[in-house]
């Protein structure tokens, strides 16, 4: 029972707002004490912990180059382009990334977009410029919240795509603990087929909210006068 | 073969490019921190190889990786001011390059598919050329190489300077999220080795009552949902409610299907990375990254959307699971 104490650490530090890295940290020291490991293996265990996951931090080979094009001006002329499509609002626009997102995961393409590759220089400014080209300039809570609608679209459609492929972490971490668990035999197809109608769902829902987004963005700024032309930057 | 591992020496080696430039940047109030920090980092992947492969001891990783936690957790780290353009010499410039901007913006993921599906096949000598598995991060990196040499050239930037430094912005404000994904893991492998997910089993077990496969679904796809959110990722939480919830009692119990199951009770899990900062990844990295003002932004916007998709699987698994 006292190993539980290590699951009320994450809730006190959450409850209490400290610095999740903190939060973390002490309830796996707790949590491995408790439940009987020397302080060596603890220790061990963060270093093979942080051995294996590197893979989740390899993004941050793409600021680089991201960071030189928006010196150079990408955000801006990802903004323009997308001002120059009419029929493009920013609910439509977010909820075809949004498709875009998804079926690439689907097919187990998941890392091919993503926040820092795809969101931050592409999506989010093309979300922006659309939603400029028809209300005018935006605050700045409504360019904060087409900035998270912009984020949430990629997370939603990576989330639910990507369990609809066969070889993906998700789909293997189920078949390897309970084939080995519960000496069965699940195959990955089967269980690819059943992410399907929850895929379905949150392109339904997820694509639905985004589309509502347009109206709230209507009701939370005055329409511009007449449709804002940006000073050509666009060719 | 190109491996994953060299790979890890790149990223690890910019993160130590990084941290030089983060200890000379003067504007950058706690500097000697944030240098550590992101040097630790860089060195923690670099030998993070042999750790891997069991050929190193993981304790003096694993306490550089809990100096970093403190470091970061205790606000020793802070970031420079950004050295960019102005908005107007960046409209400028965007004028000036036109939609030529997207080229090396597109190469990164078009490198990353063509290396995920392409060169996925192509063999040298009997051997793959990209390590098997890893071909969608090896593409990636190559991307991005790629991209980088292509918009340096068409820019007509000659410093890799430069591009460093921009990149180490965005690192610096991204700061100890960056941290805890790879903390987490950790996390559930301790969970687990403590055998947390027994007690777990006990106390639902003693909860739940016989007989009601309906509330079983409830409370494993819910139980799913808040062991994710405090878990910060899916992964973590599967074996933990599986063994509790999802197998003894709506597997063995009630003769439900267990792959329809177990793949809906792990997209329950995904509806809680939809709205816990633990999954720093998803949410907190970018908020930083698109510089919101409210970290939680995102999460926000995803909110009526977990709850609502908690509502579906929870529907989906009672109607053609069980």
């Amino acid at each position: 029972m006292l190993v539980l104490l290590g699951v009320l650490v994450v809730v006190a530090g959450f409850a209490t707002r400290r610095n999740p890295l903190l939060v973390v940290g002490a309830a796996g020291i707790v949590t491995g004490l408790l439940g009987g490991l020397s302080p060596q293996r603890v220790l061990a265990a963060f270093g093979t912990g942080f051995a294996s996951s590197r893979a989740v931090t390899v993004f941050a080979i793409t600021l680089p180059v991201i960071g030189l094009l928006e010196r150079h001006g990408l955000q801006e002329q990802a903004r323009a382009l997308l001002a120059r499509f009419a029929g493009l609002t920013t609910g439509r626009f977010l909820a075809l990334y949004l498709l875009l997102r998804q079926i690439t995961a689907a097919v187990g393409l998941g890392g091919v977009l993503g926040h820092a590759q795809t969101v931050r220089p592409l999506a989010a400014p093309m979300a922006e410029g659309a939603a400029e080209r028809r209300h005018g300039p935006l605050t700045d809570r409504a360019r904060e919240k087409v900035r998270s609608f912009a984020a949430s679209a990629d997370n939603v459609g990576f989330f639910f795509g990507e369990d609809v492929f066969l070889a993906v972490g998700s789909i293997l971490l189920i078949t390897g603990f309970v084939n080995t668990t519960y000496h069965t035999h699940l195959e990955p197809l089967d269980l690819a087929l059943w992410a399907v109608p929850t895929a379905l769902c949150a392109l339904a829902v997820h694509g639905c909210r985004l589309l509502r987004l347009d109206r709230t963005l209507e009701h939370t700024l005055r329409p511009a006068p007449e449709p804002a032309r940006p000073d050509g930057v666009a060719r | 073969m190109i491996e994953a591992e060299w790979f890890f020496w790149l990223v690890g080696g910019v993160f130590l490019v990084m941290a030089a430039q983060m200890l000379t940047d003067r504007s950058n109030p706690r500097r000697l921190g944030t240098a550590a920090f992101w040097g630790l980092l860089g060195l923690g992947f670099c030998y993070g190889t042999w750790v891997a492969d069991k050929k190193a001891p993981a304790e003096p990783l694993g306490a550089a990786v809990l100096v970093m936690a403190g470091l970061a957790g205790f606000g020793f780290t802070g970031r420079g001011t950004p050295r960019t353009t102005t908005a107007a010499q960046r409209a400028a410039a965007a004028r000036k390059h036109g939609n030529r901007l997207f080229v090396p913006a597109l190469t990164v993921p078009v490198v990353a598919l063509v290396c995920a599906v392409g060169v996925k096949r192509l063999h040298v000598g009997g051997e793959p050329v990209l390590q098997k598995g890893s071909e969608t991060v090896l593409g990636l990196g190559i991307g991005s190489l790629v991209a980088l040499v292509v918009a340096m050239v068409m820019l007509r930037e000659k410093r890799l300077s430069t591009p460093l430094h921009a990149g180490r912005s965005m690192l610096e404000s991204m700061g100890w999220a960056m941290l805890l994904p790879q903390l987490l893991a950790t996390l559930g492998a301790i969970f687990s080795v403590a055998g947390v997910g027994d007690q777990v089993r006990r106390i639902t077990t003693a909860v739940l009552p016989e007989g009601s496969v309906f509330l079983g679904v409830v409370v494993y796809c819910t139980g799913m949902f808040v062991f994710t959110v405090i878990m910060g990722n899916a992964f973590a939480a599967f074996p933990v409610m599986t063994a509790a919830v999802g197998w003894p009692v709506l597997v063995e119990q009630a003769h439900g299907d267990p792959a329809a199951v177990l793949a809906v009770g792990m997209l329950a899990g995904f509806c809680g990375t939809l709205v816990t900062p633990m999954a720093a990844n998803y949410n907190l990295v970018p908020a930083a990254l698109l510089e919101l003002k409210d970290q939680y932004g995102p999460i926000k916007a995803q909110l009526p959307t977990a709850f609502l998709l908690l509502g579906c699987n929870i529907a989906i698994m009672s109607a053609f699971a069980v």
